[in-house]
């Protein structure tokens, strides 16, 4: 069964396109892995599906339902992880579609929450603030709010930069979790010994589609040599990440 | 001189403190929790070009009503919220940035409210509007004060919860499907009520530090929002209440009295608060490994 279908999408930022010609039909329960050099549009390719970034062109479907199926988790960048507030109230967001901007959140919510911070291992949590928090415990944090979110498909972008061992291993226990119930999975990573480890297929872009299909297929040196070579005869050579070099 | 006549005679003896008094308490019940969340979202300049956004209609409401309240307030609410909207729309539709567009938008508020006093008022009149007169703060002063606060608390009550969300993860509230430009107009809405109550006691270009200086304050203080804006608002009404007795003893204008005792708060919590990075950098370094 389908989850999501991507015809032609471009997303442009001011006249320069972040991603081109972006086609492809998602299963449900697919896990995929989303890579490529710095400034592929993995990210804009996640936010554009999540609604975040506005599409110039082409089209995305969800089937049976739209965007409130789905989960999305931004870069760690793009939250204030010093922001004065409780792990209980990051975690409670998980539940808008329930309790929304006004409803009042009940004591069996409550237990979900502290199951949910169970469950990534942060029992106990719940009146600490987020600045306390390492790194890792933020992003348990946050999966914690992903997995109350009970989405059909989940968007992770980078979800283990900077994050240490153990966490980004327990987390992806979680992922695996998700896979088996048939959850749609995309995660854009750029450490390929990670995909190569857990993803069984993966999507490799360029601004463009280079490969997708089966991990050990799509990530061959061929592939990875011509998504770089496509970039840099966009750009001058930028810095490289270590996976890439 | 016992510590009635200090801090209780003044109320006691003379209604227009009593007034006063009501004034400060009132504002800073509602300015805790916007000053903070101005705070949060890194708005606190953009607080400071709402306030004087409120000039130039407040002086055309003088112009038109002289020192009548009910002018000078929808006057200066009118300009408040046109500019809200403006920088809004301004940083929407173009790459300008909130504060920038404010940035640009107050001098010339500000310019023009003071040549539009100047056209038809005394200097003193231009003060008062500026820097506002808390001791003469009438009935109907006091009502609006109280109503602003109440309608701030409820509104802020109800919508709280998009509000924080906003504020600390935008990008999950819009993949939610949104709605964060609205709370965020809402809250630039509330934020100019609460300038306009302050408007009257404190004058254009001071009642925006009744409501940063206490919560950034309050910052070196506590780790969580509740916490913070009820920290703000005591300091807040601390200050008011300690200005306002300098400012009888020693006879000096009580609007700037009240905010540079909010401004002493302000220092002594950057000296003293557990959060405060510069306690920990001053004391004595031995877990550094490099003390360069």
């Amino acid at each position: 069964m389908t989850a999501l279908t991507l015809q032609r999408v471009t997303v442009r930022y001011g006249a320069y396109p972040a991603i081109e010609d972006v086609s492809g039909v998602f299963g449900q329960g697919a896990l995929i892995a989303v890579v490529g050099p710095n400034g592929a549009g993995k990210s804009t390719l996640l936010k554009s599906i999540a609604g975040v970034a506005e599409i110039a062109d082409g089209s995305i479907s969800f089937s049976g339902a739209d965007r409130r199926v789905l989960a999305y988790l931004p870069q760690k960048a793009d939250i204030g992880s010093n922001f004065p507030i409780s792990v209980r109230d990051v975690v409670a967001a998980g539940l808008w579609r329930r309790y929304g901007a006004f409803r009042c959140i009940t004591a069996h919510a409550n237990a979900e929450i502290s199951d949910a911070l169970g469950t990534v291992g942060l029992l106990g949590f719940e009146a600490r603030t987020i600045g306390s928090l390492s790194a890792g415990q933020l992003q348990r944090v946050l999966f914690a709010r992903l997995m109350l979110q009970d989405a059909g498909v989940i968007l992770l972008d980078e979800p283990f930069n900077g994050i240490d061992a153990k966490t980004t291993a327990d987390l992806f226990g979680l992922i695996r979790r998700w896979h088996k119930e048939r959850r749609t999975i995309l995660c854009a990573l750029h450490d390929l010994e990670q995909v190569r480890e857990h993803f069984p297929s993966t999507l490799l872009l360029a601004r463009r589609i280079v490969a997708w299909g089966d991990t050990d297929m799509a990530l061959s040196p061929a592939n990875l040599l011509r998504a770089r070579s496509l970039l840099e005869s966009w750009d001058p050579p930028a810095p490289r990440s270590k996976a890439w070099a | 001189m016992t510590l009635y006549d200090v801090a209780l005679a003044p109320f006691v003896e003379y209604g227009f403190m009593r007034r006063a008094l009501v004034a400060c308490l009132g504002l800073s019940l509602s300015s805790g929790i916007i000053g903070t969340l101005l705070v949060l979202r890194r708005m606190s300049l953009m607080g400071d070009a709402l306030a004087h956004a409120i000039l130039p209609g407040a002086a055309l409401g003088f112009l038109i009503g002289g020192f009548w309240l009910p002018a000078l307030t929808l006057g200066g609410l009118a300009a408040g919220l046109v500019v809200a909207l403006l920088a809004g729309a301004v940083t929407r539709t173009t790459r300008v940035r909130e504060d920038a567009s404010l940035g640009a938008t107050y001098p010339i508020a500000l310019a023009f409210g003071v040549l539009v006093i100047s056209l038809n008022g005394s200097t003193i009149d231009l003060m008062h509007l500026l820097f506002g007169s808390i001791l003469a703060v009438d009935d109907m002063a006091l009502f609006l004060v109280a109503g602003i606060a109440t309608v701030t608390l409820l509104v802020m009550a109800t919508v709280y919860r998009p509000l924080v969300l906003e504020c600390f993860d935008p990008g999950f509230l819009a993949a939610l499907g949104g709605g964060g430009a609205m709370y965020h107009q809402l809250f630039l809405g509330l934020t100019v009520l609460n300038l306009i109550a302050g408007f009257q006691a404190l004058g254009t270009l001071m009642t925006v530090g009744l409501m940063i200086l206490p919560a950034v304050a309050a910052t070196f203080w506590a780790r969580e929002i509740g916490s913070l804006a009820l920290i703000a608002t005591s300091i807040a009404a601390t200050s008011g209440l300690v200005g306002l007795l300098i400012s009888f003893h020693i006879d000096v204008p009580s609007g700037p009295a009240i905010i540079l005792a909010a401004g002493a708060v302000f220092v002594l919590s950057v000296l003293l608060g557990p959060h405060a990075d510069l306690s920990r950098r001053l004391r004595p370094q031995t877990t550094r490994l490099d003390p360069t």
